[in-house]
């Protein structure tokens, strides 16, 4: 198990180098200059730009600053924001509890919702409910988000009067009334990403109990006397969370990036809010930690679900 | 398809009673039952018509503004309203729906391709050729594709507008990064069919009679492995359409005076409760033609999939 587990992550981390690498070199070949504010402004004396460009490591080749870049990685840092003038950690630290507050409960809700939903509509697969279910993940997974959030802000902001439209970044949480406020304004970001994932996830659950039910080792529990209620839950789930704990895992990445979206249309200043702004603003380094903490998260979550997917099935053998 | 056909028709025997259908005719047998699958085909044909066909109609110009009428409602003197400087709301869903459904189609066309090509070699070819394709392929399907897109599209745009014109450029930019961002799944689908059909009977008579490497690629295995890429095409098609909307809401799609549906919910999305349907109609649009690309990828699937036999 321990060396399954060293495998796994001995094989992240080439891929995590290739993709740092192609990051680093889309955003060192593009055509522009991060310091295109300072060149526009004829203010600004020749030798002051190359000091400055020298001071912020741009006067070297771009292969010398990835490397260096790999360095001041090992020692957990990303290096200064241009626009900021801070440590990119800084910025991120401010950033990421809104991002990670939004993402982790919707996905919870979104489990909490998909998991019964899927187990019930599968089985009774050609009841009434079982369509409708189908019907509603369908549209769940076609609607774009920013439909989603609109017509949440349309009708809970705009009709009723009852949410916030905006997302208030000063709410200070040490009074009850903080909180409150906080919470309502997070509604309708966690809901529009919870009912996105939740109708991917239901329909991987229906799919998964489907495949399941019709199995010899569901007859033989059924022939054994058991309750439906034990055959269903104990015999057939089990084995389908195996596919859905990976699926889940995997898609993990998907809610951040889809969080971006989300962010963009509440003004939740989370990392993507911060994602966005920073390569509207040339912010090279800003911008290459967040893309670099989003390929973590992909690799990570694959690792995840390998390692999951082996604790869940016993026929895997950790070689 | 008619390719698709020639080898296990030919190997099964003629019974005179019964009518012997091609593997294409069989899957669109299946498909015409599944009866969701029908509807979202008619919805599509539907759509793409009349964006294609209504301007011819409908002669409004999409880009000429009125003040005077502006943020008119909708089933007025404009059948869908006007926008916030009075422009024509319907003639500029027509607009942006042409431009949505080309970059859904192109987009596809481009992920289809390199996942075709590069599946199709590493699973003909294997050994070394498939672990360096295979490694390739874990490598793009590791990358983070909404931040990497935003990346991209924001960086290059100038320089793709200074290459092909301010319109084609960002089109062929927008649809070549789609494109190349999304074909892993196709390469691993297409892997697998090459795989488990190079084996078989057909690809070693093929062999015994002299064809060419490339010819048995393309002319024997391909047809036989294409329910499965007609499937992801279908997916891709839909998928692409909501990515181009997120990068348009993302501020880097396409130029406002060249709207696409994405485009459209960004501009007007501050303009919801003034102007809603100038907003919501868009995203509609987007959200009706997703869910009949959807709902036709699903048929598709059980119409190519035996053992999913409804």
């Amino acid at each position: 198990m321990a060396t399954y587990f060293l495998r796994k992550v001995l094989y992240a981390i080439p891929s995590l180098l290739g993709i740092s690498f192609i990051i680093f070199a889309i955003l060192s070949l593009a055509p522009g200059d991060p310091l295109a504010e300072f060149g526009a402004n004829p203010e600004v004396p020749a030798e002051v730009r190359e000091n400055i460009k020298k001071s912020l490591g741009l006067d070297q080749p771009w292969p010398v600053r990835y490397v260096k870049w790999l360095g001041t990685l090992s020692q957990g840092e990303f290096g200064f924001s241009f626009a900021a003038r801070r440590p990119v950690t800084d910025l991120l630290s401010q950033r990421l509890p809104q991002t990670l507050m939004v993402v982790g409960v919707a996905y919870i809700i979104a489990l909490l919702i998909a998991i019964p939903v899927g187990v019930l509509s599968a089985a009774r697969p050609n009841s009434a409910a079982s369509h409708i279910v189908s019907l509603i993940t369908m549209v769940g997974i076609s609607l774009p988000t920013f439909l989603t959030g609109l017509i949440l802000i349309l009708v809970f902001s705009v009709e009723l009067g009852i949410l916030p439209m905006i997302y208030d970044t000063n709410i200070k949480l040490d009074s009850l009334d903080g909180w409150g406020k906080q919470i309502k304004q997070s509604l309708m970001p966690i809901a529009v990403l919870a009912l996105f994932n939740a109708g991917a996830m239901t329909r991987f659950v229906r799919s998964a109990m489907l495949e399941n039910l019709p199995a010899d080792y569901v007859r033989t529990a059924r022939a054994k006397g058991l309750s439906e209620w034990s055959v269903i839950i104990k015999h057939a789930l089990r084995n389908s969370l195996i596919p859905v704990v990976t699926l889940i895992a995997i898609n993990l990445p998907g809610v951040f990036t889809g969080a971006i979206i989300t962010e963009q249309i509440f003004r939740v200043n989370g990392i993507g809010e911060l994602l966005v702004t920073s390569v509207q603003k040339s912010d090279t380094p800003v911008v290459m930690a967040i893309v670099f903490i989003y390929a973590v998260l992909v690799v990570a979550s694959q690792l995840v679900a390998d390692v999951v997917y082996g604790v869940l099935d016993p026929r895997i053998k950790f070689a | 398809m008619t390719a698709a056909a020639k080898t296990p028709v030919a190997a099964r025997p003629a019974a005179s009673s019964v009518k012997i259908r091609t593997q294409s005719e069989e899957a669109w047998r299946r498909f015409r039952r599944h009866t969701t699958a029908m509807i979202g085909l008619i919805v599509l044909v539907f759509l793409v018509a009349a964006v294609m066909l209504g301007p011819l109609i409908y002669t409004a110009s999409p880009l000429k503004s009125n003040f005077a009428v502006a943020n008119a409602p909708m089933f007025g003197k404009f059948i869908f309203g006007t926008d916030d400087l009075g422009r024509d709301m319907l003639a500029r869903i027509f607009f942006g729906g042409r431009i949505s459904i080309a970059v859904g189609l192109f987009a596809m066309a481009v992920s289809i391709i390199i996942g075709t090509l590069v599946g199709a070699f590493a699973g003909f070819a294997g050994g070394w050729t498939d672990f360096i394709l295979s490694r390739f392929t874990d490598l793009f399907q590791s990358l983070p594709a909404v931040p990497v897109l935003l990346l991209v599209t924001y960086l290059f745009r100038d320089e793709a507008k200074k290459i092909l014109g301010r319109e084609l450029g960002i089109f062929f930019l927008i649809v070549g990064v789609i494109g190349a961002l999304t074909w892993m799944t196709t390469a691993r689908l297409v892997r697998g069919s090459f795989l488990s059909l190079k084996s078989r009977e057909f690809v070693e008579a093929a062999h015994a009679l002299g064809v060419s490497r490339l010819g048995i690629m393309f002319r024997h295995i391909l047809p036989n492995a294409l329910g499965p890429i007609i499937v992801a095409a279908t997916l891709n098609v839909g998928g692409a359409i909501i990515t181009e909307s997120v990068l348009s809401f993302l501020g880097v799609g396409f130029e406002a005076d060249w709207p696409t549906w994405g485009s459209l919910v960004f501009s007007y999305k501050d303009y919801i409760g003034i102007n809603n349907q100038a907003v919501l109609l868009p995203a509609f649009g987007i959200f009706i033609t997703v869910l009949a690309v959807n709902y036709m990828g699903e048929g598709l699937r059980d119409a190519f999939d035996p053992r999913r036999g409804r």
